[in-house]
């Protein structure tokens, strides 16, 4: 779709008109996410014949009279594959065929207010939520074919976007059921859903919507738009963090043919008609800047610095668990008295998303006679924060601004913000003109967020039995989700210490659930050699959630757990663990070469369960795929920093995991038709760097607590199995 | 300066710059965006397309240095509408997350089986180390490749 010819002066109330009779289905929800202020401010008055929208409206649907389905979610695609999935429970729920369905996405004009895609909340909320709006749309369509016949709708089945009555063998299809009118409906809560064991198009293995423009290289991203009379733009960016701009000279830039240089405080843009001046513009300026003041700590001493400078409260990136302590029990007694006891700290270093497409956004701005709109396309997992942070900066109401989130390329949780769509809708209204900006791959690896760098103590206590007893767990900063043990520890002080951050930080894939699994699990396989126990045995001793113990003991089985004759440098080691409704367990092998220390992931078998599956290959394709993301930060992803420069801000030199990375990957599904279905972008990474520590660990006898593990190898001949974090 | 390139078939004379890449002048003169951006520094391999029968990094190719042999190009592949068997390939292994990478690694494998047909596992990964997949679906990429080799993929494009 061509980006300007649907953005200018469209109102929701045109689009409503736009999409003329039929079916429109709302769901009014009562859920936290939806806030009902923003709600309201989403709702541009009744159209003519049409009622107001709700308030904190969550989702809608629209069947038009062709019978085709159009649905409206905030939620965005960045890879997940939701635009599939989401389809599929709704064709499900409706009874129509996938093709006939289509999703509007993150838009902030046409889509019910959202949080974000974040959090693996598509799957539990909007997916259920989109069901309810389906099933209410085809109770209403069986209702209208019953007043038609005059038949009672208990006898009315429906199929393939038709209502038919079998005893009169008369058939109607969807769109002809509400021809010339225009019928609304409110969703029900307890509106009857489809059970999962009786689904035939969700719960399948459903191939993407739109996926032979992935292949053609039509799609079109954020970056590869283009309007008329476009700018481009480049940012001039300080010489390190925090650092202020003092003079600066812009006069040979601004003698370039089509250059304009906008200053504003220390936000410096150029823009130009093509990218190779705008280029030569920025390159052009001379701006000299003053460092900032204050301790400037390096990932050489992050570590110390980040237990010593305490946080008043957690922020960025501490998002996803309990911000308080949480104790049970006598922890402290407990660890007094028990028979054995292991006392060890880990570190997680701070780490990039690297989405490979990097930020984006087009800024489209208008001035008319009902005043002023300004348009970005941007790529965010948060388009309608990105909205009011876009509104806010230049200065206009909520209301003019509109977002639209094109299908992006990734994000990991690393596009929350709107850094690009505010610098391209400030520049693109100070010239009243469209300004397109890209950031360079160095721009992400600089002026990003990175996953918080972190460390953790914890101190354990086990019986003779192999029975954990005690457990003291303290996180510094790096966050406090998946924060508590899955074990039915009976004395626990769990407590999350957040800290001030030289870096700037935010959310990752999982968030903490990474760094708190792999000191967790770590932890607990040192326990079980302590005691001398297998560590599969180990931990489904000390597991009573059902579910985990499934998951444990699937990897296992379909691993070959423990198997015999491992190779000479060969290790495995074994990890679970259960967050965001997902139970996962990840068993992997490793090998370590003896002269150069060079450790290879060789294959990793993972079992999960998040409940009814939707789509079986795409949960495949999220779970192997979160492994070979993890390979990269269990082994060797680390940013590298010195007073305030990133100073590994390249591909060159920020190792992400490559084609001979991949392990061999397994992945064993665990369908659970009589469970809710919940999110699975996130938990499948967790255990993959602690199994990779143990299994490291049993290859070498060298425990290492480190995240990165091996950025360049082990170093064998310095180990003794003493650990050397 | 302006130059003379061949870009799936097609030859265009464009003014460029002597800074400018091949890539900026396919994306940014031609309008074909299929070719991405991803790192600026060939380490990514989004930006791959073919230069005669090789696969090249177009971030750093300077434009001026592509007049002459043919190039190819994410969107020259197909033929009368129907997918290159690299293309259909990935679309059948569902090959992609958000997909972003997918031009640069159906180009790099489609120079691949031109230059081996029947690659071996380890051929498949050296030729694609330098394609960088950050939502991790090697595994299905190295099965679309495998998938294309049995289905004859080592087609000529042009």
């Amino acid at each position: 779709m061509k980006p300007a010819a649907r953005s200018e002066g469209a109102s929701r109330r045109e689009f409503l008109k736009m999409l003329g009779g039929g079916l429109l289905v709302v769901l009014v929800s009562r859920d936290a996410l939806a806030s009902p202020a923003l709600g309201a401010r989403l709702t541009e008055g009744p159209a003519p014949g049409r009622p107001q929208m709700p308030e904190n409206v969550s989702a809608w649907l629209h069947i038009d009279q062709n019978g085709d389905v159009t649905v409206f979610t905030g939620k965005v695609e960045f890879g997940q594959g939701i635009r599939t999935s989401l389809a599929q429970e709704v064709a499900e729920e409706l009874r129509v065929p996938m093709s006939s369905i289509r999703l509007v996405m993150g838009d902030t004009l046409l889509t019910p207010f959202d949080m974000g895609t974040f959090g693996s909340r598509s799957t539990p909320q909007m997916g259920t939520q989109l069901r309810k709006v389906a099933a209410t749309a085809r109770e209403r369509l069986v209702a209208l074919a019953a007043e038609r016949w005059h038949v009672d709708a208990g006898r009315l089945t429906t199929a393939d976007g038709r209502v038919t009555d079998p005893q009169t063998h008369k058939s109607a299809r969807y769109g002809d059921l509400t021809a010339g009118r225009t019928i609304t409906a409110d969703v029900k809560d307890d509106v009857a859903l489809t059970p999962a064991a009786h689904w035939t198009i969700a719960g399948t293995s459903a191939p993407r919507v739109g996926a032979r423009d992935l292949v053609t290289g039509r799609h079109q991203y954020t970056s590869d738009m283009r309007v008329p009379d476009m700018l481009y733009a480049k940012i001039l960016r300080p010489e390190s963090i925090g650092a202020t701009l003092a003079p600066l000279d812009s006069s040979a830039a601004e003698s370039m043919p089509g250059v304009a240089v906008t200053r504003d405080g220390d936000f410096v843009g150029v823009t130009a008609p093509s990218p190779v001046v705008a280029a030569k513009a920025l390159g052009a300026l001379r701006a000299t800047w003053t460092p900032a003041p204050g301790p400037s700590p390096s990932s050489r001493d992050i570590y110390d610095y980040l237990r010593r400078t305490p946080a008043p409260e957690a922020g960025p990136g501490h998002e996803g668990g309990p911000t308080e302590p949480f104790e049970r029990g006598n922890a402290a007694g407990a660890l007094a008295s028990a028979r054995h006891r292991l006392t060890q700290s880990y570190t997680v270093a701070y780490i990039a998303h690297v989405p490979l497409e990097p930020r984006a956004a087009l800024a489209q701005y208008a001035h008319g006679r009902d005043g002023d709109r300004l348009t970005v396309w941007t790529g965010t997992q948060r388009p309608f924060a990105v909205r009011d942070q876009v509104a806010q900066a230049v200065g206009m109401p909520n209301d003019r601004v509109r977002v639209i989130v094109p299908d992006t390329g990734s994000g990991y949780g690393g596009k929350h913000t709107g850094e690009a769509a505010v610098e391209a809708a400030r520049l693109a209204k100070r010239l009243g003109k469209p300004v397109k900006l890209v950031w360079t791959r160095e721009e992400e690896f600089r002026w990003a967020y990175f996953r918080p760098a972190g460390v953790i103590d914890v101190d354990a206590g086990v019986d003779a039995d192999g029975a954990i007893t005690a457990w003291t767990f303290d996180n510094y900063n790096s966050g406090p989700a998946a924060i508590r043990p899955p074990y039915p520890i009976a004395n626990q002080r769990v407590t999350f210490h957040p800290s001030v951050s030289p870096l700037r930080q935010g959310s990752y894939r999982a968030l903490a659930a990474t760094a708190n699994h792999f000191a967790r699990e770590s932890h607990v396989s040192e326990l079980a050699h302590m005691v001398d126990m297998d560590p599969v045995a180990f931990r489904l001793k000390n597991i009573d959630d059902p579910r985990l113990h499934d998951v444990v003991q699937k990897a296992a089985d379909t691993f070959g757990w423990p198997g015999t004759n491992h190779q000479p440098g060969h290790g495995i080691g074994v990890a679970c663990g259960f967050e965001k409704g997902g139970y996962v367990a990840t068993c992997a092998e490793v090998s370590v070469d003896r002269g150069s220390g060079d450790v290879r992931i060789v294959r990793a078998v993972t079992a999960f369960d998040c409940g009814a599956i939707v789509n079986p290959d795409g949960l495949r394709n999220q779970i192997s795929g979160a492994l070979v993301q993890g390979v990269g930060g269990a082994l060797f992803e680390a940013i590298d920093f010195d007073h305030g420069v990133i100073r590994n801000a390249h591909l060159a030199d920020y190792r992400v995991p490559r084609f001979s990375d991949a392990p061999a990957i397994d992945v064993v599904l665990v369908d659970r038709p009589d469970e809710p279905s919940m999110g699975a972008g996130e938990a499948p990474i967790m255990a993959l760097a602690p199994a990779v520590a143990a299994a490291i660990f049993e290859a070498t006898g060298v425990r290492l607590r480190s995240l990165p593990m091996a950025p360049s190898g082990i170093k064998l001949a310095a180990a003794s199995g003493a650990g050397s974090s | 300066m302006r130059i003379d390139i061949d870009v799936n078939g097609h030859r265009h004379s464009v003014d460029v710059d002597p800074s400018q890449t091949l890539l900026e002048v396919l994306r940014d003169e031609l309008g074909l965006t299929g070719t991405k951006y991803g790192c600026g520094e060939g380490r990514c391999g989004a930006c791959t397309v073919l230069v005669g029968a090789h696969a090249v990094a177009s971030c750093t190719i300077p434009a001026q240095s592509a007049a002459g042999p043919p190039i190819t190009t994410i969107e020259g592949l197909e033929r009368d509408g129907r997918l290159h068997p690299v293309q259909q390939a990935f679309l059948d292994e569902q090959a992609f997350q958000c997909a972003y990478c997918t031009p640069g690694m159906v180009m790099a494998s489609v120079a691949l089986l031109r230059a081996n047909a029947q690659p071996s596992r380890e051929d498949i990964a050296h030729a694609l180390e330098t394609n960088v997949c950050r939502c991790g679906t090697y595994p299905r990429i190295a099965a679309a490749v495998r998938r294309a080799a049995a289905a004859g993929g080592g087609e000529t494009p042009r």
